[in-house]
């Protein structure tokens, strides 16, 4: 059975952070989401200390095989989450993993240490995509900032910490090795690439925001190679994600040694993808069993 | 109403030319009836993603008609106007081809009751593509027997998509149609809110709920209208959607007094109070 970081998962396919809200799907496809749960955990979006309306609109623009975003981490604050959407998310037949994201090591360690008492919560993941408003440096870009991020938070969890990279640097692996030495327990990435869209119509950028983060089957070979690059820098087990919408995707990333991938923008296609690509996995290993040659007769 | 859970292969029955856009006509046998209003998310099921890797995601694309089929199940007509390389594959499909659909999503029209005390009457004002889910709305108020009348904006004689969805079995327009045509070749000629604004400052005006769908500029005029005169209105709004069931947040409406609205659930049709101003930034 796999597992990541001592959680026992029933197959190796969870969701990526904000791609997938199941107390809303709950609503519009009711129980049946419950009883056919796309993914061996859940991955909630991600809770910054205090509540976020999100950019505005334009959001979303459409790309060659993949879709550029820049909705800006709507969401309800800590105290709203632990109050609304964490006692919903309990009822989720998977293990709950919480995403957090802050812009001080202080408002990071509040936000880890209120969710990591919760025992409906089995990781949490740390999005450090984000400035340290003190360094004015983006903590995922910064193999130190990483480093101390982690080291202040390790003594308030005995839950996994998951860090989520940033594909936006030159070496992730340094990134990775700065977690690792900092106490994490995982690493997963990729998350979106910075992108921008000019809208047809008027020549300027499409997106509200001006830019935003690029994902989808186009950034799969680039999150490949993060994959390969980090696995090589650090022991800890990867979530592997980046454009995986079929098994043979998922395939690719375990080949480089990921643990687990996650799904992302597929969801949005195909509200079941993460329990397709989890059977389209193990048909195509049950077919490589019974191909493979039986070596001891002869 | 709940929509079955994940995405179903479906079959093209039929794809017809109305006056400019196409109807594409789907056999979903595993499906609810869905209310007026209500939206599916289309993907063609094969060649979904050529040409330069677009369309990538599914297209929001509301319901215009709907019967039982025969066989089990409904068939479900989709207007569609070919813009993009998603509704351009998705009007070329032909009978037997697949077509994935999630649905039906989002919430629907509600009665005039439902919406607005003592009213008795609807007046439902459409332009575009946007005439679809009135197309609906017309037959289940006229089974219901709301009274009701129906408002529509074309352009001109070559751009008259989805009037046909207004005519009776015997192909005539049904009596409570009128018309505005920019080029004044049927109807007035003018805009539809010439049409909608005699009946908001009658005396009765009151007694109405006003149900609109359509470009982003139609459907401001006419919910600014609406808000002049004290009449309640349901807007059906269309915004860029990823998913369809809440999970992209990409389909944000500004709400009045801040923050947004995610339309695919808490949509698509909004009350007229509901939003801040139709804008082409959104819609």
């Amino acid at each position: 059975m796999p597992e990541l970081c001592g959680i026992d998962l029933a197959h190796p396919v969870i969701n990526a952070s904000g791609t997938y809200d199941a107390i809303a799907a709950r609503k519009v496809f009711g129980d049946a989401l419950l009883d056919d749960f796309p993914f061996a955990a859940f991955v909630s979006k991600t809770i910054t200390p205090d509540p976020r309306a999100g950019n505005s609109p334009r959001r979303i623009w459409e790309t060659p095989s993949g879709m550029i975003n820049s909705i800006g981490l709507p969401n309800k604050g800590l105290e709203g989450f632990l109050a609304e959407d964490l006692p919903q998310l309990r009822e989720l037949p998977v293990p709950l993993i919480v995403s957090v994201m802050a812009t001080t090591r202080e408002e990071f360690a509040r936000c880890v240490e209120r969710i990591a008492r919760r025992r409906e919560v089995a990781a949490i993941e740390l999005n450090v995509s984000c400035p340290n408003v003190h360094s004015g440096l983006i903590v995922g870009e910064n193999p130190s900032e990483t480093e101390a991020l982690l080291e202040a938070l390790r003594p308030l969890s005995e839950k996994p910490l998951i860090v989520k990279l940033t594909p936006n640097v030159a070496d992730p692996a340094e990134v990775a090795a700065g977690a690792e030495r900092g106490g994490a327990d995982s690493i997963s990435l990729i998350n979106t690439l910075k992108g921008t869209a000019i809208d047809p119509a008027t020549g300027a950028p499409a997106l509200g925001n001006g830019y935003g983060g690029l994902s989808g089957p186009a950034v799969r070979p680039v999150a490949l190679e993060q994959v390969r690059s980090v696995r090589a820098a650090v022991d800890l087990p990867i979530v592997g994600m980046g454009g995986v919408s079929t098994g043979a995707d998922a395939s690719e990333f375990f080949a480089l040694g990921a643990a687990v991938v996650a799904v992302g923008t597929e969801n949005f296609r195909d509200p079941r993808a993460g329990a397709r690509i989890a059977l389209e996995l193990e048909s195509s290993l049950r077919a490589e069993r019974i191909s493979e040659p039986a070596l001891d007769l002869d | 109403m709940i929509a079955p859970f994940g995405r179903r292969l479906c079959e093209v029955a039929a794809n017809r030319d109305s006056g400019g856009y196409r109807v594409v006509s789907v056999v979903d046998r595993g499906g609810p009836e869905p209310r007026a209003g209500q939206f599916y998310m289309l993907a063609a099921a094969e060649r979904w993603g050529a040409r330069d890797g677009r369309a990538f995601l599914p297209r929001a694309i509301s319901v215009a008609e709907t019967r039982p089929a025969a066989g089990g199940g409904v068939r479900l007509d989709f207007l569609l106007d070919a813009v993009g390389p998603g509704t351009e594959r998705l009007a070329a499909l032909g009978e037997g081809e697949g077509i994935w659909i999630t649905g039906p999503l989002g919430n629907s029209f509600a009665s005039p009751r439902e919406v607005s005390d003592g009213a008795a009457g609807a007046v439902l004002v459409g332009g575009g593509v946007g005439v679809a889910p009135l197309a609906l709305l017309r037959r289940r108020f006229s089974e219901r027997g709301v009274p009701h009348r129906v408002l529509l904006g074309f352009r001109d004689r070559a751009h008259t998509g989805g009037l046909d969805l207004f005519c009776g079995s015997s192909g005539v327009l049904c009596p409570e149609v009128r018309l505005a045509t920019e080029d004044g070749h049927a109807g007035v000629q003018g805009r539809v809110t010439d049409l909608l604004l005699p009946i908001l400052v009658g005396d009765d005006a009151a007694s109405g709920v006003v149900y609109s769908c359509g470009p982003p500029a139609m459907l401001e005029a006419v919910r600014a209208l609406c808000a002049e005169h004290g009449v309640t209105v349901e807007l059906a709004l269309e915004s860029p959607m990823a998913c369809g069931f809440g999970a992209c947040f990409g389909c944000a409406v500004p709400k009045p007094g801040g923050g947004f609205l995610r339309l695919c659930v808490d949509g698509p049709v909004l009350r007229g109070d509901e939003v801040e101003e139709v804008s082409h930034a959104y819609a």
